[in-house]
């Protein structure tokens, strides 16, 4: 009788790319719908606007390639990154902003450097980069939480404001967007103004809710829940996350506490702006992030820094994605002197050289 | 029985469904014998021996078939009376699916044992007997490497050894055989325990027993309570795969890990596996060589999963026989066990010493369906060595052979946690078995063209040497001969005879010639130093 063959093991369970994605996109579910609750049709039509061009440009980009639509194309990783940049994105920015944000994210970042698997930098974060330098004024489109004096925006004026650029009538940017809280505080710092004063302010006090700015509190509180489960599910390592948010709070808090009046508090700094979506679901893409599980402490610790840094004196009010782009540079160098002690080695061998290295 | 030894645990590892009920349901069975069988002269690591019979000979059951010719190596024994059939190259289980000489044996169904001298008590042995005896009986590791048994009982006299395990561990899913073997045969087993305690002179003896055995561990305690050895210990271990392997188990019982490139018993350590045990029992005490083995038939492939008493050189497909046949559905047959075992082309390959487990899989085999890798390190999570196997198959795969050592390439041990847990189900232990062997066949090349380049090297000097003689011994010539004119020139003003001068100036040449020659000597030795 002859048997077929193939190499052991035999039985693997059931796992795959594709249930990884999918668990993750599932994770980001009750963070995303607090966005939707909180600013609107705005967030649903970015998610489905975005998901498209990610699926388009995927499949241009498979068929450029020589490549197979099937398994590649039912991955969710182009679903993944078109969502995250989606959720990252200000709710009312216009189509082609979305649209130049997640084709440059998926075409260059992703599929120029290889496709799924070999991208150096995080695809999502490179297309929001890529925005946020190029189109400023259209990166501050951002829709006030559910607040009195706002007006919220019908489906109908939202798709207009998204797709045609016009305003519902009576109208103005001012009265249908305004600044985030952390963009608030950045600016109003910067004019010598204390944390209780800005605070305090009839004109920007009630941005800020118990612990982070109102409704980011929610959206944070929720990415924070659904990332855990996937840390517990142990689908991403909770090492990074982990990092992120430790290397935030020690700071903001060591600075928080020399000053009071001029650094926000560390709840504020861990439940404002893409903090727990950034830390739980953007630098956790194994991909991009270290393989290592010393180098996740690092790489994580970095990016908490990195953010922290950027917040407090850089020129963005959020840094999440600088942090997370420059870290992922320093990923192959954390990668190489984070290697585990293998067994029955010692810890003295290291750097790691091999005798033929010395040969040569 | 409170447990003495205190456990420590080791890196990674899985917990895997175990399916071992599925084949201890039936006590051990004797496999019929089978009317032709064919004995591999390789079945371990080392050399093959010399074959001691030819076509045609009748042999006797038990009777050697080989002469070991080096010491790193172990005979085959006729598993059963008959007819040499033939001698040649028959395939083999082995994953390179190449063919081996093997001896064939018509049985002759009488099952005629050649005279054997039992023992009643090892201790009239002396060590060196015992060891001796082990050789000849061919015994290797039972547990799956095959290595000499003897060489493993002899570290040498610089090397104590104060521990012995028995690794009755059998992490692997599927394979009830040492299960079996420790419920039916636990004070044969332990007999041959204690022989090769007693020949290590270790002072203590651990039995290493996952916690998925219970009746075997309360056999091993009842018989262990009987014969009141004080220095063995059962010891029960959590059952996470591959606790069975070496390192592993003996990271778990001693907290120590055996250096990269060191061996146990640099650390007064060995580990023998249970069936190896059993068979040093038979050797000596009964003065069996090892012919037969347990070998479990399982699987959803299999009719009646079971284990079986098997001659070695029985071809597998009479032991699925045995066992009710094939399940209409069989896709794949297995040797060893789900994660380390290899696929076999066909069933008409004889069991050899090291095959502990028949798995027959209904599952066909996924079609490279292989994913890229997204780096989501969950292999490092598993990975009981602590290596990185995502970074080891991506340098493996650019065959980068110099980082991939970097990354201890081999330090793996090729237990199969990586590739089960990767969700991209990239076939990892497949390129890390790659690289291995790329290195190697790289190494071999080079001390190939290492040697080529030292003789040629060695030529070309001596060819310049001969050259520079040749010139040598000419300049020499032509002085000679410059100074003889002169002399005669000088000879010839001053008036002298040159009648008698001939003989002075043959004499002066045979002189100069010897020495010389004594010169040539000197300096060609010198070269050759």
């Amino acid at each position: 009788m002859q048997f077929k063959l193939s190499s052991s093991p035999y039985e693997i369970p059931d796992n795959s790319v594709q249930r990884v994605m999918r668990n993750v996109l599932l994770a980001l579910l009750p963070g995303a719908l607090a966005c939707i609750y909180f600013f609107g049709w705005g967030v649903v039509i970015n998610l489905l606007l975005a998901s498209g061009v990610a699926l388009l440009s995927e499949a241009a980009m498979l068929k450029l390639r020589g490549r197979p639509l099937q398994p590649y194309i039912s991955d969710y990783s182009a679903i993944l990154t078109a969502c995250l940049l989606a959720l990252a994105l200000p709710q009312l920015a216009p189509w082609w902003l979305t649209t130049i944000a997640v084709a440059f994210a998926i075409i260059i970042a992703k599929h120029l450097y290889g496709g799924l698997g070999f991208n150096p930098f995080n695809p999502a974060m490179v297309g929001y980069v890529v925005v946020l330098i190029s189109f400023p004024k259209q990166m501050t489109h951002w829709v006030p939480p559910l607040m009195e004096g706002y007006s919220n925006l019908s489906f109908v004026d939202t798709f207009n404001i998204i797709f045609h650029g016009v305003l519902p009538a009576g109208a103005s940017w001012d009265s249908i967007s305004m600044a985030t809280p952390l963009d608030t505080l950045k600016t109003q710092l910067g004019l010598e103004k204390s944390i209780d004063e800005i605070r305090n302010s009839k004109t920007y006090g009630h941005m800020f809710g118990h612990i982070g700015g109102v409704g980011w509190e929610w959206i944070n509180g929720l990415f924070l829940a659904g990332g855990l489960w996937l840390a517990i599910k142990r689908i991403i390592d909770w090492r990074i996350p982990a990092g992120v948010l430790l290397a935030l709070f020690i700071l903001s808090n060591t600075f928080a506490l020399y000053d009071y009046a001029s650094f926000a508090s560390p709840t504020f700094q861990l439940f404002s702006g893409g903090i727990m979506l950034g830390a739980f679901f953007i630098a956790t893409d194994p991909v991009t992030a270290s393989t290592t599980p010393k180098g996740r402490w690092i790489y994580g610790l970095g990016i908490g820094w990195l953010i922290f840094m950027i917040r407090t004196w850089g020129g963005y009010p959020d840094g999440i994605a600088f942090a997370i782009l420059i870290s992922n540079m320093a990923v192959p160098l954390i990668d190489y002197y984070t290697m585990p002690r293998a067994f029955g080695h010692h810890w003295t061998e290291f750097p790691h050289h091999h005798k033929s290295h010395e040969d040569e | 029985m409170t447990q003495h030894t205190h456990l420590h645990h080791f890196h990674g590892g899985l917990k895997l469904p175990h399916h071992k009920q599925m084949s201890t349901g039936e006590p051990v069975a004797q496999a019929t014998l089978p009317a032709q069988l064919t004995i591999p002269l390789q079945q371990h690591i080392g050399e093959t021996g010399k074959p001691l019979v030819k076509v045609g000979d009748r042999v006797l059951k038990g009777q050697p078939l080989t002469q070991p010719n080096s010491y790193i190596s172990a005979p085959v024994h006729a598993p059963s009376s008959g007819i040499v059939s033939d001698i040649g190259r028959y395939p083999v289980p082995h994953p390179s699916g190449l063919s081996s000489q093997c001896v064939v044996i018509d049985t002759d169904g009488k099952d005629e044992w050649i005279s054997r001298n039992p023992v009643d008590d090892y201790h009239q042995l002396s060590i060196e007997d015992i060891r001796h005896r082990v050789r000849q009986a061919g015994i290797v590791g039972l547990g799956g490497a095959a290595f000499p048994t003897a060489v493993k009982m002899n570290p040498g006299p610089d090397k104590p050894i104060d521990t012995l395990i028995i690794n009755a561990a059998e992490c692997e899913p599927y394979i009830s055989c040492d299960d079996m073997l420790m419920r039916e045969y636990s004070r044969e087993l332990l007999q041959g325990i204690e022989i090769i305690h007693y020949t290590l002179k270790a002072e203590r003896c651990l039995i290493a027993i996952e916690d998925n055995k219970p009746e075997a561990i309360s056999a091993m305690e009842s018989a262990l309570k009987q014969t009141k050895n004080k220095q063995i210990e059962v010891v029960i271990i959590p059952a996470i795969y591959p606790t069975g392997g070496e390192k592993q188990l003996i990271k778990i019982l001693t907290g120590q890990e055996v250096p990269s490139n060191g061996l146990p018993s640099d650390m007064g350590i060995v580990m023998q596996n249970v069936g190896t045990a059993l068979a040093v029992y038979k050797a000596i005490m009964l003065d069996e060589p090892l012919i037969s083995r347990i070998v479990t038939i399982t699987g959803e492939g299999v009719q009646r999963p079971r284990n079986l008493e098997v001659l070695i050189g029985t071809p597998m497909s009479e032991l699925v026989a045995q066992c009710g046949g094939y399940h209409p559905q069989v896709q794949q047959l297995i040797m060893g066990g789900p994660m380390m075992g290899f696929a076999m082309p066909n069933d008409n390959l004889p069991v050899i010493k090291a095959c502990n487990c028949l798995l027959l899989e209904n599952k066909a085999p996924a079609e490279n369906s292989a994913m890229p890798c997204i780096r989501c390190g969950e292999c490092t999570r598993v990975c009981p060595a602590s290596l990185l196997p995502q970074q080891l198959y991506w340098y493996a795969s650019a065959k980068n052979f110099d980082l991939v050592q970097d990354y201890h390439l081999f330090d793996c041990i090729e237990c199969g946690c990586c590739a089960y847990v990767c969700p991209s189900h990239i076939p990892l232990v497949q390129y890390y078995r790659f690289a291995k062997t790329e290195i190697w066949n790289q190494e071999r090349e080079k001390q190939k063209s290492d040697h080529a380049r030292i003789r040629h090297d060695f030529r070309q000097a001596r060819l310049e040497r001969e050259k520079r003689e040749r010139e040598e011994r000419l300049r020499k010539k032509k002085e000679m001969l410059a100074k003889k004119k002169q002399q005669e020139a000088e000879k010839a003003a001053t008036g002298e005879k040159p009648e008698d001068d001939p003989k002075k100036a043959a004499i002066a040449a045979a002189m100069q010639r010897v020495k010389d020659k004594k010169a040539q000597t000197a300096q060609a030795n010198k070269d050759n130093s």
